[in-house]
């Protein structure tokens, strides 16, 4: 199972050569490692449906109870068929649809490495480790939507996409992390079934609001939803795969996963409800109304995760078997309609509604393809999307709240997806032919293939619903539910209620479709009133500020004035450790005492001082460096005095060494100069005398108090027995902190580097 | 003594800190020696400040007779002030060679000609 | 940098050899009395850089059998070795391994993974100072 995760990573690393070995067969290759990874998760089935499980923990670190655990349930293993299943196609359909692009390996890199962390996702057990791949999966898609890089719209909307679901993530992290706490696990396994303890804590809300933070902006619920259709800048392929089957799905796949634990409460159902509710009307809204294919397909995709959201938010058994219809049904037609505007994108070179008209003699198999998708996206007889859309009809219908408001929501998006429907299986098709952008190319079978499959499966799945239920979708319904489900999924459940609504939709919305340039005409206020005070809108307000702030206080702090920052950094520094000492005082003690002090003890005491005041008074750079000589072998007697003798050894040689730098470098600098004025003098005194005083101040609460027992006793009894040395000094710095050592002795050589470079390679910048 | 030396060590730090607050360059330098000084006493004086009991075990014992100084401290000053000499040339010989740059000694004249 | 001090050179002739003798025993004699990488170092060092005044850098380079900069590689590459055969007896990284070589005339000698890391230590103090100091002094 790690294998089955981490294969992706293992191979991504290996695509670039294999491309540098076999260009033509590159991508057929790498298509074989989801294919692959397809089949292993399909040999589980029956074990799953049969209502088994398989859980698999490696430690990771262990300390902090971070596992590298995997469960496969039915969910899990819906998602991970889905995930490497419509990978293959798409492989195969990014090495055709991209062929000969200079960078195709990296798209490779990235989408096996996507996939990779994708799977990790939907197979983690562990809170900590689901994160981390859901990070995976957000850097990794922030990758791919910036793949043309050089196209400032790309880049714009990757970043875009990358501030909104890492700043989601950051709040999903918390969330998890208090999940884990307050549960008393970090294996979802072990938090499932503890809905009560979690939900009368009294931190539930805002874990769960954070939560949700994370699982909506990636999932692009209102008001997040602006960032999926920019995301569009990705090549097709890439939009294809995570933009409409994986990666928006992971945020639908942790509250489908969190059910059983953070579901079935008020809060839960109104917000999961009407969140969902909005994005599902605001997505296909502004799906009816698009030009663009893939602008179309975006949107549509936001209706469905909101559709998802609000089922999962209705938490019945009913709406969660609808659920796991609605998002199979979606990832088929979904992938095939965005290899589809792919394929049309390839032999026509048009990108837009407005500009391709008439295809359909030309591309029969293509036209046809693109007709039975968008019948199920219009959820038609007998098409799966069909029993999708009826089971999400009557899960609404009988919500335990809210079934009035969101009944009327449901409706609405059914009528304007049946127009949404229509746009995308008539307008290219039929009609008179217009001239294509660019002269016209028959689709090669690698890019027809993942359309075709996963269209006739949208078919077959229709007309015997029976199989993938038993198969495996009632088992991903009970996972989400956290008990047995039957969805109980048949194409024809007699004239009732959804049947009837269905009906209504339909007829609305293909007259809606019939007026289509009217009805775009009618909205075109509502895009104006969006660009002015929309969710989008905000985000450009926020990052504007935010490169304001940075811009101000880059200025203020960054003013180039050294003294300023060692001011600000000292004041500070001084300004927390009186704080502190103020919030405990009454931890501090003081022994003041001079009478354990011998005469020629003062005398050295004395003899510090007076050079060091000199050093900062004298007017000469020789009497400096004179009065540093005093105080450098005065530190040595210092330390000869009180029983270190190895550091006076070093003083001193040190010292000697200190002098010939200086004689070589110092007097070839401008001498002593004063610069400041007399007030600046005083308060650079005053700043230093504030330091300084601290300094004492702390020292001597340091000396007289003692909270710890000293680590050294443990080296002065250890030192023979265990260093088979007598120089304690020694057998630390070479034995027992060793590595400490090993790090100090490369500072030195890299000092000794760096003046190597500055002498040496000065020669070369001068010419 | 530790009453007496943290007196001495705040006025090491006072002038260090005065001195590398100045804007000539060459009084930087000394601040930082002044600097370096300083800390190691800080530290040393932190520890324990012991007379004529060397951390040293006599020969054929396995541990000192009687308390001796902290030897901790000392290996961390050591290094300290061999790394100090290695931080100090390199400082001298930076500023040098932004002296024959920018031809100017003043720190406030060396604040943007960095690009 | 030639100071051309008859004096210095002379007694320069005398002093260095016995300099550089004194650093390797304070180098060995480390672990068990003050001394040690560091300060055997820095007397190395200082020896030469005694040397560089007395006659030029020339000579002074001429002391060291290696340049300094490769005492600096060399010596880091031994405090890095000296750290690994622990591994292979399944200690953690850095464990002190000790054994005992008995020779004929000196009786038993014990060496372990810390001498060798001390001598690491030696190369890279010489090396370090001497880069700086020779490459300084040649400026001029």
């Amino acid at each position: 199972m790690l294998l089955a995760v981490l294969s992706g990573f293992l191979i991504a690393a290996l695509a670039p050569a294999l491309y540098r070995l076999t260009p033509r067969f590159a991508a057929p290759l790498l298509a074989l490692l989801p294919a692959a990874l397809f089949i292993w998760f399909a040999q589980l089935l029956p074990q799953i449906s049969a209502g088994g499980s398989l859980r698999i923990s490696h430690a990771w670190i262990p300390g902090l109870s971070i596992n590298l655990s995997f469960l496969v349930d039915g969910l899990s293993l819906l998602f991970a068929l889905l995930i490497s299943g419509i990978g293959t196609f798409i492989i195969l359909f990014a090495g055709r649809y991209l062929g000969g692009h200079r960078d195709l390996p990296r798209l490779m890199v990235l989408l096996l490495c996507f996939m990779a962390a994708m799977l990790g996702l939907v197979l983690s057990d562990n809170l900590i480790s689901l994160f981390v791949f859901w990070e995976l999966t957000s850097i990794t898609s922030y990758l791919l939507i910036g793949f043309n890089h050089e196209d400032a719209k790309a880049r714009a909307a990757a970043l875009q996409g990358l501030f909104v679901t890492v700043g989601g993530g950051l709040a999903l992290m918390t969330g998890l992390i208090m999940l884990g706490l307050i549960g008393g696990s970090f294996e979802l396994s072990e938090l499932l079934d503890q809905r009560d303890a979690l939900q009368a804590h009294p931190l539930f809300v805002p874990m769960l609001l954070l939560i949700l933070a994370g699982a909506f902006t990636k999932s692009a619920q209102f008001p997040f939803h602006f960032w999926l259709p920019n995301a569009m800048a990705a090549p097709t392929p890439v939009s294809a795969y995570l933009h409409s089957a994986t990666m928006v799905k992971a945020g639908v796949y942790l509250l489908a996963r969190l059910q059983p634990a953070l579901g079935d409460n008020s809060l839960w159902l109104t917000l999961l409800g009407l969140t969902g509710a909005v994005t599902m009307l605001l997505g296909i809204y502004l799906a009816s109304r698009s030009t663009g294919i893939k602008q179309l397909l975006a949107y549509s995709t936001v209706m469905a995760l909101g559709t998802l959201t609000m089922l999962i938010g209705l938490g019945t058994d009913k709406a969660l078997a609808a659920m796991i219809a609605f998002l199979v049904a979606h990832s088929l037609y979904k992938g095939a309609l965005f290899m589809i505007a792919g394929v049309l994108d390839y032999s026509t070179g048009s990108k837009d509604f407005l500009t391709v008209r008439g295809m359909a003699r030309r591309m029969p198999i293509t036209t046809l393809t693109a007709i039975l998708a968008a019948l199920s996206l219009a959820g038609v007889l007998p098409l799966f999307g069909f029993i999708a859309k009826e089971m999400m009809l009557e899960s609404v219908l009988h919500a335990p709240r809210l079934a009035k408001v969101l009944t009327v929501f449901a409706f609405l998006a059914a009528t304007l997806g049946v127009t949404a429907a229509l746009v995308i299986g008539v307008r290219p098709w039929f009609g008179a032919p217009l001239p294509t952008q660019k002269p016209f190319r028959q689709a090669p079978a690698a890019l027809l293939a993942g359309p075709v499959v996963l269209t006739l499966l949208s078919l077959m799945f229709g007309l015997f619903p029976a199989w993938p239920e038993a198969t495996l979708l009632a088992a991903a319904a009970s996972a989400s539910a956290g008990h047995a489900v039957t969805p109980g999924m048949a194409l024809w459940h007699g004239v009732n209620t959804p049947l009837l609504m269905s009906l209504g939709a339909l007829v609305l919305g293909a007259l809606l479709f019939a007026r289509w340039a009217s009805w775009r005409r009618l909205t075109q206020a509502t895009e104006t009133l969006a660009l002015r005070v929309g969710p989008e809108r905000l985000y450009v307000v926020l990052m504007d500020g935010l490169v304001r702030f940075s811009a101000w206080q880059t200025r203020v702090l960054q003013n180039g004035y050294l003294r300023y920052y060692l001011i600000t950094t000292l004041m500070t520094m001084t300004a927390l450790v009186w704080t502190a000492a103020g919030l405990n005082h009454g931890s501090f003690t003081f022994h003041l005492t001079l009478s354990d002090i011998a005469p020629h003890e003062f005398v050295i005491a004395g003899t510090l001082a007076a050079a060091a005041i000199a050093a900062a008074l004298t007017s000469e750079r020789l009497g400096a460096v004179a009065a540093l000589g005093a105080i450098g072998f005065t530190v040595a007697l210092t330390y000869v005095l009180f029983s270190a003798p190895d550091l006076g050894i070093t003083q001193v040689l040190v010292e000697t060494l200190t002098v010939i730098l200086l004689v070589l470098v110092l007097f070839r600098l401008p001498g002593f100069l004063t610069l400041s004025s007399r007030p600046v003098r005083l308060f650079d005194a005053l700043v230093g005398l504030i330091v300084g005083g601290t300094f004492t101040v702390l020292l001597l609460a340091v000396t007289a108090t003692r909270y710890y027992h000293s680590i050294s006793s443990y080296f002065i009894e250890h030192s023979v027995p265990d260093g088979f040395g007598r120089n304690i000094v020694n057998v630390i710095l070479v034995d027992f902190r060793a590595l400490d050592t090993l790090g100090e002795i490369a500072v030195l050589a890299l000092a000794a580097i760096g003046v190597f470079a500055m002498i040496k390679l000065r020669a070369e910048d001068h010419r | 003594m530790e009453t007496l030396m943290a007196f001495v060590v705040g006025v090491l730090y006072a002038t260090a800190i005065y001195m590398i607050l100045r804007r000539s360059i060459v009084k930087l330098v000394i601040g930082l020696v002044l600097l370096s000084n300083a800390a190691n006493l800080l530290l040393f004086t932190s520890a324990g400040m012991t007379r004529g009991a060397p951390p040293l075990v006599p020969q054929g014992a396995t541990v000192p007779a009687g308390v001796v100084a902290d030897p901790l401290a000392q290996a961390l000053i050591l290094t300290a002030i061999v790394i100090g000499f290695g931080v100090l040339a390199f400082a001298v010989v930076l500023i040098r060679r932004a002296y024959e740059v920018v031809q100017a000694d003043d720190m406030n004249q060396m604040k943007d000609t960095d690009t | 940098m030639n100071m051309q001090s008859l004096i210095l050179r002379t007694a320069g002739q005398f002093i260095l050899p016995l300099l550089l003798l004194f650093s390797l025993f304070l180098l060995l004699r480390g672990h068990n009395e003050p001394g040690g990488g560091f300060i055997a170092g820095l007397v190395a060092a200082s020896a030469v850089s005694l040397h560089l005044f007395a006659m030029d850098t020339a000579a002074a380079r001429r002391i060291l059998l290696a340049a300094p900069r490769d005492l600096i590689g060399w010596g880091l590459t031994l405090g890095v070795v000296s750290a690994v055969p622990s591994i292979f007896l399944g200690e953690p990284f850095f464990t002190s391994i000790w054994f005992e070589l008995t020779l004929p005339v000196l009786g038993t000698l014990k060496l372990g993974t810390p001498l060798f890391f001390d001598v690491g230590v030696y190369m890279v103090v010489v090396g370090s100072v001497l880069t700086i100091v020779l490459n300084l002094a040649e400026e001029h």
